[in-house]
């Protein structure tokens, strides 16, 4: 089977974020049993995914999830993403209401409607991106982030709208942009529509680009499919947060086709930076003062050559031409 | 008559897939003159899943870019069953380009089951290779005709399928994911192809409707491979038609007509409550 632009080809994995209240912290802990279940309640204790050390999750969330033991980063939510990234109360949204409608009335085992209802009461947002304006260390953004949790962070007809429109403000306001993807793909319920998103978001970058604009795109775990190979795979520099799943087909899709094992760390971060197809990978507790350091270079006035024609009309922007 | 009036999605797209259904060197055989064939993206070995050259289409030079399944098995391990590795797109951008600086139309054909996924294609870059393309393309300052002569499969199809029209034969499908694979991953059974290619909206004229397409070529009955000479002059003459005003564009208007074309595209809400 080909590969797709749409749909998780990886397993979901769904880290323990929130919730920490006071009612789940004096819940009970049945120590006597000494069992593992019972060491780890649902959201006092959360364990790593990857070296399976239990970690308080209050420390958890102030290391801004990061496994203190073995440096796994936990999937994150907008609002944490926000907090790690820009300045404090500088986040304000944008065309929070646009939602997704249901071109196709697309029906599988359940109906797209009610996929999308169920996404929306998990997440309470509208959509799987959430776009806006913020700062961060003083420099002026235009910033898209995406939810995971919210069918899988997948692009349809809604997500490229709100692309589309984050890059129209970022040109009217010449700030730069900024997407923390994190998403399976083109979302399949909104078939050959969600495929044109690939195009229409493309395009967005390409207007910004023009605009000599920089585009700074941020791969997180996982980022696949169409979402990919579009707008996120453009950006004038690509990072990656460590160990994040970055490719095109899935490895499941990948393991089908070639009927082998994939190699430890294959579509890994930092196995992309070895091929070259990204600039760095940024570690959480760097990741604010890199792209600090990135916007300082591109927001210094530009220098014009002696013989330069005035303002460039961006004509050499792509190789293209 | 009424047989081929009344295909099922899944009906159409074995038609789609029909071994004996027009290629993309058929229709350059048949709707263009003097075609001489252009290799390599010159960073790897070949794609021949991609064939891209220099040709003539009503006396004129134009560039013709296209996906190439083949026939027998033979053919088609030759041709990977025309799923490009990332050099395809880049083999096919390099004579795009060609076309875009000595100012030549370009025309392309749509025909893969989609990338390949395969552990080179990734580590090669085939993600960036088909965002390349769908960027470059929309830059390019000439003319671009699309045809969807066979399966528009997904990333793969996009990475040639970004112009100022786009055509689709009549029995041709385009689609975000094979029938196949949304069957196993939203009903969890590959069996379910059928349902999937009904839901998935992927026939001409669902594309149409959805405003995907800005041209249905119909089929003569029975379909492509059964008077191939009458579908190719159809094509040849649609390809024509669309053409002509376009070659009367500044570039810049086709620039920005082409943005306005794929920012139309898709149905979302705006409800402020």
């Amino acid at each position: 089977m080909p590969p797709c632009c749409a749909g998780p080809g990886h397993s979901v994995r769904i880290a323990p974020t929130e919730d920490l209240t006071p009612k789940c912290q004096a819940e009970k802990v049945g120590w006597f049993t000494k069992t593992k279940e019972s060491i780890v309640p649902s959201n006092l204790w959360t364990k790593c995914q990857k070296c399976e050390e239990a970690i308080y999750s209050k420390d958890l969330a102030k290391a801004a999830w990061v496994c203190p033991k073995c440096s796994h980063h936990f999937r994150i939510s907008v609002h944490d993403r926000i907090e790690l990234l820009l300045d404090e109360r500088s986040w304000q949204e944008l065309n929070a209401h646009i939602k997704t409608a249901d071109p196709l009335k697309f029906h599988a085992l359940t109906s797209y409607d009610e996929r999308v209802k169920k996404a929306v009461q998990k997440t309470s947002a509208n959509e799987a991106i959430s776009t806006g304006l913020g700062t961060l260390e003083g420099f002026p953004l235009a910033v898209g982030i995406f939810n995971f949790d919210f069918m899988g962070g997948s692009m349809g007809s809604a997500v490229g709208e709100k692309i589309v429109r984050l890059v129209d403000e970022a040109i009217r306001l010449r700030r730069p942009l900024l997407i923390v993807s994190c998403s399976g793909g083109a979302r399949m319920d909104e078939g050959v529509l969600s495929l044109m998103q690939m195009v229409k978001t493309s395009q967005a970058i390409a207007r910004l680009s023009r605009e000599r604009l920089p585009f700074l795109s941020m791969l997180t775990d996982p980022t696949t499919g169409g979402v990919t190979a579009s707008f996120a795979m453009l950006g004038d520099v690509i990072l990656a947060e460590p160990g994040a799943l970055i490719g095109f087909a899935g490895p499941r899709v990948i393991e089908q086709t070639i009927k082998e094992t994939l190699p430890e760390g294959f579509q890994r971060a930092e196995f992309l930076l070895e091929t070259g197809l990204i600039d760095m990978i940024v570690s959480r507790k760097d990741c604010r003062a890199t792209l600090a350091k990135l916007l300082r270079f591109f927001s210094a006035p530009a220098h014009h050559a002696p013989h330069a024609e005035g303002p460039s009309n961006g004509s050499d922007v792509s190789t293209a031409f | 008559m009424e047989t081929y009036s009344n295909l099922t999605p899944w009906q159409t797209t074995q038609l789609a897939r029909h071994p004996r259904r027009p290629l993309t060197l058929d229709y350059i055989g048949n709707c263009f003159e003097d075609f001489v064939e252009l290799r390599g993206g010159r960073q790897w070995p070949d794609d021949n899943s991609v064939v891209a050259g220099l040709a003539l289409f009503h006396k004129e030079p134009v560039v013709v870019v296209g996906h190439q399944k083949g026939r027998d098995t033979k053919e088609n391990i030759f041709r990977n069953f025309g799923m490009p590795h990332p050099e395809g797109y880049r083999k096919a951008l390099r004579v795009m380009k060609l076309a875009n600086k000595f100012r030549r139309p370009i025309i392309t054909f749509i025909d893969t089951p989609g990338a390949y996924p395969g552990m080179e294609a990734e580590e090669r870059g085939q993600a960036e290779a088909i965002a390349r393309n769908i960027m470059e393309m929309t830059f390019l300052k000439v003319p671009i005709i699309v045809v969807v002569i066979g399966e528009g499969g997904s990333g793969g199809a996009v990475a040639l399928g970004v112009g100022d029209a786009v055509l689709m034969l009549e029995h041709a499908i385009y689609s975000v994911i094979s029938p196949e694979g949304c069957a196993s991953i939203l009903w969890r059974d590959p069996s379910k192809a059928e349902e999937a290619a009904l839901a998935l909206k992927l026939t001409a004229r669902d594309l149409l409707e959805l405003k995907v397409i800005d041209e249905l070529i119909e089929e003569p009955l029975g379909g492509a491979h059964r008077d191939f000479h009458a579908t190719a002059s159809r094509v040849s003459a649609a390809i024509a038609r669309h053409l002509e005003p376009l070659k009367e564009l500044p570039s810049e208007e086709l620039f920005q007509r082409r943005l306005e074309k794929y920012r139309r595209m898709g149905v979302y809400t705006e409800d402020l409550q």
